[in-house]
């Protein structure tokens, strides 16, 4: 498999390829169990004790604990899995979305009613 | 034989589906969009299907990375709404139609598409939204649906030209059939948007307009897009449009637009609804 890919060079965007699925693979195991509600419950309930039954690197665990949401995708989150952990919080897709690009919920709303980031602006 | 209906293709954005089940579709930042559904929504009612068949992904639901199919046909008698992490969406159980499935499943690998069969799953916003939007907030759903789930989170995602071939499969599949349903297809996901990192919030109207012109009149062309314009030009997860070829392939090569509505921005996403028949 080639080291470098042709989307590679996409400004501000992580394509979760197999790089990104290897790297990752417990952490989405974790995100994903946030589907069922008991385990919501016991995550909020002791999220280091919760997190304890995964194997997380402890840049991913850092990551979770400190909600860093676009680190979250560079350690090999996929971004339908962190929002798993964000709904856990009550953000919305938006919130999110808006998160990982540092710009403020109000900017970043303000931005998609304005017809969004346009083809041109590089972040 | 069965007989195509019609193609929908459609957004399925999940604040979609929140604004119906919240009862906030009046509010001003949604009327405007609610407001351009109710042209397909007759169009629907007219036609009235006997089944509807559901290109869509699933979005860590049904499934997760431990499995994960390029294509997966629903064969079961119902699919319960998913448990997305948030509670599932107060929305009818979904009605499967297992005779034909079947026959699709069969026609489909014997013809090449080596599909992965799901007796059992739930079905998330992917599938639900569109049925809301076409359909509203009915007390059971008006007809059977199939579901057919497309990867498109772990890339790869099949091809354009992929998905293209296996609309125009399902086309003989439903031509073989002995019954006599009429099937509309849809086509779910898109148009462009980013939900991830920092270029989150992309948007690129061009680029949809051509989609869509094309789709209509030029399909073979629009199959031929590679992913790295889709990822480049439509953003990350805009690739969900690979699905809308699908549902193209299944209707004949030429096609009539019936209505065409984009709003923009639903959430976070420049929303499309579609609506072709085959061309007399």
């Amino acid at each position: 498999m080639p080291s470098r890919r042709d989307y590679d060079d996409i400004p501000g965007t992580i394509v979760f390829d197999g790089r990104q699925a290897r790297r990752g693979y417990v952490l989405n195991k974790f995100l994903m169990s946030l589907n069922q509600p008991a385990n919501r419950e016991a995550f909020k309930a002791d999220e280091a004790a919760y997190l304890d039954s995964f194997a997380l690197d402890d840049e991913q665990r850092e990551a979770v604990l400190g909600r860093q949401w676009l680190r979250l995708l560079e350690v090999g989150g996929n971004v339908y899995y962190t929002y798993k952990l964000a709904a856990c919080d009550g953000m919305t897709f938006q919130d999110l979305a808006g998160e990982q690009t540092g710009m403020s919920a109000e900017d970043f709303a303000q931005m998609m009613l304005s017809g969004g980031r346009s083809p041109e602006d590089r972040p | 034989m069965a007989a195509v209906a019609g193609g929908v293709g459609c957004s399925h954005v999940p604040a979609v589906g929140a604004a119906i089940d919240k009862g906030r579709t009046g509010e001003p930042y949604w009327a405007p969009y609610f407001a351009k559904l109710e042209r397909a929504r007759r169009w629907i009612a007219e036609v009235d299907p006997d089944v509807c068949i559901v290109v869509y992904n699933d979005h860590a639901n049904a499934f997760s990375l431990e499995v994960i199919p390029t294509f997966a046909l629903g064969l079961a008698d119902e699919f319960p709404p998913a448990d997305e992490g948030y509670g599932p969406r107060p929305v009818p159980v979904v009605q499967g139609h297992p005779e034909l499935a079947w026959h699709l499943a069969e026609s489909l690998i014997l013809d090449e598409f080596d599909l992965t069969l799901v007796n059992e799953m739930p079905v998330d916003h992917g599938l639900t939204v569109p049925l809301s939007v076409m359909f509203g907030q009915p007390e059971a759903w008006p007809c059977p649906v199939i579901p057919l789930c497309v990867n498109v989170v772990q890339y790869p995602p099949p091809t354009g030209h992929r998905c293209y071939q296996l609309g125009q499969a399902l086309r003989r599949a439903l031509e073989s059939y002995e019954g006599a349903e009429r099937v509309v297809v849809f086509g779910t996901g898109g148009l462009s948007h980013q939900l991830q990192a920092e270029r989150a919030g992309f948007i690129n109207v061009d680029f949809d307009t051509a989609f869509l012109d094309h789709l209509v009149d030029d399909p073979e062309a629009v199959a031929a897009i590679p992913h790295l314009d889709y990822l480049r030009d439509a953003g990350s997860e805009g690739i969900e449009l690979v699905m809308w070829l699908v549902m193209r392939g299944a209707l004949g090569p030429r096609v009539r637009e019936v209505y065409r509505a984009t709003h923009l921005p639903t959430s976070n996403t420049h929303n499309g609804l579609l609506i072709l028949e085959e061309a007399s």
